[in-house]
């Protein structure tokens, strides 16, 4: 089986942001950038797949040079070759999935896996767009899987519970946390990783459907009241809360 | 003038949900100030609530049925909804975003050569352009946002836009439109409900728990403020990752986004990405042993004491006015 997994590279979780001149992006200087914590699942389930049913994982991911840091992070885990699609523009989340797309198909992968988020731009939509470009089933936000030659069983996240999916390859899975644990790189598999390839693309003539128009910081939040330190605040909580948030 | 406006709700159970409501709200705001009509639109079998749209300032509903599509099915329902959009010329289509939506709506845009915006927390046209907010970096950032598309979707950040029912709206109009043989390729065969809890994503109130609880045995202390109070238990990743309580309660990047009225945050530390579930809550209570926790500032009341103190006590104070 062709497996397929896209990655993104986006800032730690824990740093600052601070924006750019131009208003509509942030600064990259001394921001940590990572792979998408979500990828992880989704590049260990490519691996529990292929180690399952055999056949190849290839990691694709839409950016700059950068994006190789992420790529390489998901080969020393144990993927096969990475595929690092550059894009000219900013793309946004329908750009990225159509770039995804042509690569994707390229490759001939019939079983493809997402994150359920990237947490820069947090849409929680690539995956699904991506199904859908390449005319693939989709199951979002899959805490469980099962695979039995065609046969795909997948449990996603619901409110108030979890719902199972009965579909078929070709399909796009997107990975919540619960799913599985991400294994850790080995010292051989970082190691291995410097030798496998990187292939570079150019998203060519893809554009994207929307256009930032600026960036900003919330409102910082007037500090809120400490009403006390110890039981005895209790009253007072309470009379706020009814009476002046009228919330209970 | 724009073409028209379509709000695509969800029914679960035969039973249209909350945060629809708040779409159709949205869909019909849009509608009169972009000077079109907005639709309703429903996919499933039997519905039980549909006549409620027309209080959101919604005439017209359609529902789109089928025995095959009560239950939900990316593929049956994006079908559905598509075939409809293309009937009418939708220009712009309004969701939830909720688990149905977040999946539903991108296979849509891509089936309907639409552009999407998604968990958008404000809407707001401007020279006939409709300008989205939307948070980014986990809250961290925000974005001003707008279409280059001719074609349209938005998914809304449930509990953010305020869904008043107006109860002197005119009676509804109902078509049922019989979709014939849907497209099933995906479906869901067995949900799992996780019994006679509410979930912290669609809770008015949340009473949340973290590692100054110090064990699992002490949830209790949670669970009954959360019971008088009506609320759903959350709990931060430290106390999930423990084993304490399980994933579907957190709250934060990893967890879950919500946007109650009311969050209550006990022995919470506030930590940046629990802060990014949680901090478009309208109203934040902290109660944390350490005044200089993070928590604090962005709660907009506080105590700065002994959980194990202050739980019971708020307990049995609330309970007098219950
Ligand atoms: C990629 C990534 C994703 C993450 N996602 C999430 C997420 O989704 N959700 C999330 O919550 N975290 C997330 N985290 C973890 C986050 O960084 C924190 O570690 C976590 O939120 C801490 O949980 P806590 O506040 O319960 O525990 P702590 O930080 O240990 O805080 C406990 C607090 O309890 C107080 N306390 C102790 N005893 C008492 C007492 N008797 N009475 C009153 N107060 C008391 C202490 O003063 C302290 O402030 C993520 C981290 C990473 C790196
Ligand atoms: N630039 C990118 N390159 C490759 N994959 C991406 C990129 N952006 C998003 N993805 C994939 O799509 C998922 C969801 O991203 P998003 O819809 O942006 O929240 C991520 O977890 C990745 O698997």
């Amino acid at each position: 089986m062709k497996i397929a997994v896209c990655v993104s590279h986006v800032p730690d979780t824990a740093t600052k942001i601070k924006i750019a001149n131009s208003g509509k992006d942030i600064d990259p200087s001394g921001v940590t950038f990572i792979i998408n914590p979500y990828d992880e699942y989704a590049v260990e389930e490519a691996l529990k797949q292929k180690e399952a049913l055999g056949g190849e994982v290839t990691v694709f991911s839409v950016g700059g040079d950068a994006n190789k840091e992420s790529i390489r992070k998901a080969l020393a885990m144990g993927a096969d070759k990475g595929v690092l699609i550059k894009s000219e523009n900013e793309l946004d989340s329908i750009g990225i999935a159509k770039a995804l797309a042509v690569e994707i198909k390229n490759e001939g992968c019939e079983l493809v896996f997402c994150g359920k988020q990237s947490v820069d731009y947090d849409d929680s939509i690539v995956g699904q767009l991506l199904s859908a470009l390449l005319g693939y089933n989709c199951v979002s936000t899959v805490v469980g899987l099962k695979i039995e030659g065609n046969k795909i069983t997948a449990e996603r996240e619901i409110e108030g519970g979890r719902e199972v999916i009965e579909t078929q390859i070709p399909v796009v899975i997107t990975t919540q946390k619960g799913l599985n644990e991400p294994r850790y790189a080995s010292l051989k598999g970082i190691m291995g990783a410097k030798k496998k390839t990187i292939e570079e693309k150019s998203s060519a003539n893809v554009e994207s459907s929307t256009e930032v128009i600026k960036m900003r910081k919330p409102a910082p939040k007037q500090p809120g009241r400490i009403v006390g330190n110890d039981v005895s605040a209790v009253p007072e909580l309470v009379k706020l809360l009814r009476e002046e948030a009228k919330v209970i | 003038m724009a073409n028209n406006i379509l709000a695509v709700l969800e029914q679960r159970e035969g039973k249209l949900k909350k945060a629809s409501f708040e779409a159709a709200a949205v869909a019909s705001k849009l509608a009169s100030e972009l000077n079109c009509d907005a639709i309703a639109v429903v996919v499933g079998n039997e519905i039980i609530n549909l006549n409620e749209v027309s209080k959101y300032g919604i005439k017209k509903t359609i529902h789109l049925k089928s025995s095959g599509l009560e239950q939900y099915s990316t593929s049956g329902y994006s079908d559905a909804v598509t075939a409809y959009a293309k009937t009418v010329g939708a220009e712009y289509l309004v969701f939830a975003n909720t688990s149905l939506g977040r999946d539903l709506a991108p296979v849509v845009a891509i089936k309907y050569d639409a552009g999407i915006l998604t968990d958008c927390t404000n809407i707001e046209v401007s020279d006939g352009d409709v300008v989205v907010t939307r948070p980014v970096y986990a809250g961290k950032a925000f974005i001003d946002i707008k279409f280059k598309s001719s074609k349209k979707i938005l998914t809304t950040r449930p509990n953010v836009f305020k869904a008043e029912a107006n109860n002197s709206a005119g009676a509804p109009e109902i078509e049922v439109i019989e979709i014939q043989s849907p497209n099933l390729n995906s479906r869901v065969i067995e949900t799992k409900k996780s019994e006679g809890k509410i979930d912290v994503s669609e809770a008015e109130i949340i009473v949340s728990g973290g590692r100054g609880m110090k064990g699992p045995e002490n949830f209790h202390l949670v669970e009954e403020l959360a019971e008088v109070l009506g609320a759903a238990v959350g709990a931060s990743r430290a106390v999930v990752d423990a084993g304490w309580r399980q994933h579907s309660e957190q709250v934060g990047q990893t967890g879950k986004t919500v946007s109650p009225t009311l969050y209550i945050a006990c022995g919470i530390s506030g930590a940046i990405q629990h802060l990014a579930g949680m901090s478009s809550s309208k109203y934040i209570v902290a109660i944390n042993k350490d005044q200089d926790a993070p928590i604090f500032s962005v709660a907009d009341y506080g105590i700065a004491g002994d959980v194990f103190e202050i739980l019971p006590a708020l307990t049995e104070e609330i309970k007098k006015y219950k």
